[in-house]
């Protein structure tokens, strides 16, 4: 299977801590990727320098087989990758259905047809299908700063998935999410990766949810990769139950 | 109730167009000039609320771009060109300096960007005082005229109330083009969450950019009338208390609210004619007025409205829900 995201000895240093420290690896077309590690192990950061709102210290990211280190976050977007954040990022004051519009609308035409044309870019139709998908209906209508934490969470990833993406990276999706709607995320996620082939990497404390979402995990701990494998490799492997399964 | 709301906001708005249309035609001079005054002044507002209240960049140099529109008309129009050419002048020339100064707020944000705009605001005072080859220095540009449009004189303080009133018509319909497209609900972006905005293709940079040079360029259309609206202008009216003047329109009107401009500026522009009786005090009682109105509500006039319709939906929600319970019990 091709690489659709190969990160090659990404670095990232904040003054004298080094919270990436040479990370390497592969994200298949496809699959779903675990990235578990103790707090504060990079995790986040690593991300950050992936998409572009870190410049990483060292390294180098590519999609596709190109080099995009270095893309502002709004460019690597437009080439088909987009993400979620550890802590809540939406629009408060915009309805949930304008949250969601505007999640899409740099994908539809240019700067011209989003000035002249439909005002909502054609997008009421997806963005109501997504809102119905991640169960969200009634309310559509109220400002997102108005909803719940866990709802917040949904309408996050969900927003995510408007500009229909190649390649998502989820930073804690279910975070904060109660436990019967954690199974709903996890099928939505499964049913996007599958239907749309998009291809996801996520970052996740929630054990049971990693092992059993994602045909791979990675282990990092203390800005270094720990392990790559199979959930069911990666959890026998001693070095990892030393590091963070242990406790 | 929405399918009984919307025909009666239709009925409310037409009312009061043609009430602008047909009321001021008894008006004498005055009052026309007053209300001419009101329209150009909303024109200059509704730009800083599209910078301010929508994109969220705070600029203290609107007034400049009025200075800089007015200059444009004024020395263009007594050098025989149209008045018509030298609006599309005034708009190119504020939008493009509009855009520069945009430049600072890709990197600085608040009030260190309101400090840029405010500097920039001096600069342009003293061009208009300093440049006296091209603006007339403190002695200004007088004689002024007044266009003629489709063949009409407007010198007439009525039809050129009609000349305001059709530009702020054809204003207020790109505005409310504009903030309802996905250019205003990308403005909006950079106003709520610039970090997101960023991660989902928005390209920030352009939008803030085009933020400032079209809200600068509304400046710019409303100085173009208000040289013509007065036939004298001088650099005095355009120093920074202009700036803060119109600042304080979107602000009491109610920032990010469609209508806020068209408030803000009537309150402006007429209130101290209404306390003009109260002498010398009128300023006082106006800015105590603000002050308070600003402590009970900071989202200005219009963010009163919002929260009591907001309470209101929020009451007719629960007041449903209470009844969908009651039945769930009666049904158990
Ligand atoms: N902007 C920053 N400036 C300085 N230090 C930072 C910054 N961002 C992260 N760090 C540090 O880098 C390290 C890695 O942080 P990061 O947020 O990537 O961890 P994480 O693995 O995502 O943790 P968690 O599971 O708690 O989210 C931490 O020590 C953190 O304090
Ligand atoms: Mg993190």
């Amino acid at each position: 299977m091709n690489a659709v995201l190969e990160v090659t000895g990404i670095k990232k240093n904040f003054g004298g801590i080094s919270a990436v420290d040479g990370v390497s690896f592969d994200v298949r077309e496809g699959e779903i990727l675990g990235l578990i590690g103790p707090n504060g192990c990079g995790k986040s950061t690593l991300f950050n320098c992936i998409l572009g709102q870190l410049t990483p210290s060292g390294g180098e990211v590519k999609l596709d087989g190109k080099l995009v280190t270095g893309l502002r976050p709004a460019e690597l977007n437009k080439l088909g990758v987009s993400r979620t954040f550890q802590l809540l990022q939406v629009f408060p004051k915009l309805s949930v259905r304008e949250n969601l519009i505007l999640a899409g609308q740099e994908h539809q035409g240019n700067m011209a047809s989003r000035l002249v044309g439909r005002s909502d870019a054609g997008l009421t139709e997806a963005a109501n299908q997504m809102i119905g998908f991640f169960k969200l209906d009634h309310l559509a209508d109220e400002p997102a700063g108005g909803l719940s934490y866990g709802q917040q969470k949904l309408l996050d990833a969900a927003m995510a998935f408007m500009g229909g993406p190649r390649l998502v990276l989820l930073d804690e999706p279910a975070g904060g999410v109660n436990p019967s709607m954690l199974a709903d995320l996890k099928d939505r996620l499964v049913a996007i990766n599958r239907e749309k082939n998009a291809t996801f990497v996520v970052i996740e404390h929630n054990m049971e949810f990693v092992m059993s979402l994602c045909s791979r995990v990675m282990v990092m701990a203390e800005g270094k990769v720990l392990a790559m494998g199979r959930p069911d490799e990666v959890r026998k492997n001693p070095a990892v139950i030393e590091a963070y399964l242990g406790h | 109730m929405s399918a009984f709301a919307k025909p009666l906001k239709i009925a409310l708005g037409l009312a009061v167009i043609a009430g602008l249309i047909i009321v001021p035609m008894n008006f004498n001079r005055y009052g026309l000039f007053i209300l001419s005054q009101w329209a150009v002044m909303a024109i200059a507002a509704m730009g800083l609320n599209l910078t301010l209240g929508y994109a969220g960049q705070v600029s203290l140099a609107q007034g400049a771009f009025v200075g800089i529109g007015a200059y444009a008309a004024a020395i263009m129009t007594t050098h025989g060109w149209p008045l018509p050419v030298a609006v599309v002048v005034a708009i190119a020339l504020s939008f493009a300096v509009g855009w520069v100064l945009g430049y600072p707020a890709l990197r600085v944000q608040h009030h260190y960007l309101a400090f840029v705009t405010l500097a920039f605001s001096t600069l342009a005072f003293l061009v208009f005082r300093n440049e006296s080859w091209l603006t007339g220095g403190i002695y200004g540009i007088s004689n002024i005229p007044r266009p003629h449009i489709l063949g009409i004189a407007t010198s007439k303080p009525l039809p050129f109330y009609y000349v305001c009133l059709g530009s702020l018509a054809i204003v207020s319909l790109a505005v409310w083009w504009l903030i309802r497209s996905p250019w205003g609900r990308a403005f909006m972006a950079l106003r709520e969450n610039p970090l997101r905005a960023q991660s989902l293709g928005i390209d920030t940079k352009r939008y803030t950019l085009m933020a400032f040079a079209i809200g600068s360029a509304l400046g710019g259309v409303a100085g173009a009338l208000y040289a013509p609206l007065t036939q004298y202008i001088d650099p005095v009216p355009f120093n920074l208390s202009l700036s803060l003047d119109l600042l304080m329109m979107v602000i009491v009107g109610g920032a990010g609210f469609y209508f806020g401009p068209f408030l803000g500026a009537m309150i402006a522009v007429l209130l101290p004619e209404w306390l003009r009786f109260t002498e010398g005090y009128y300023l006082m009682l106006y800015a105590v007025a603000v002050m308070l109105l600003l402590i009970w509500s900071p989202t200005g006039i219009l963010g009163i409205l919002d929260r009591y319709l907001a309470e209101r939906r929020t009451k007719a929600a629960s007041a449903l829900r209470a009844v969908a319970k009651s039945r769930l019990e009666t049904v158990q």
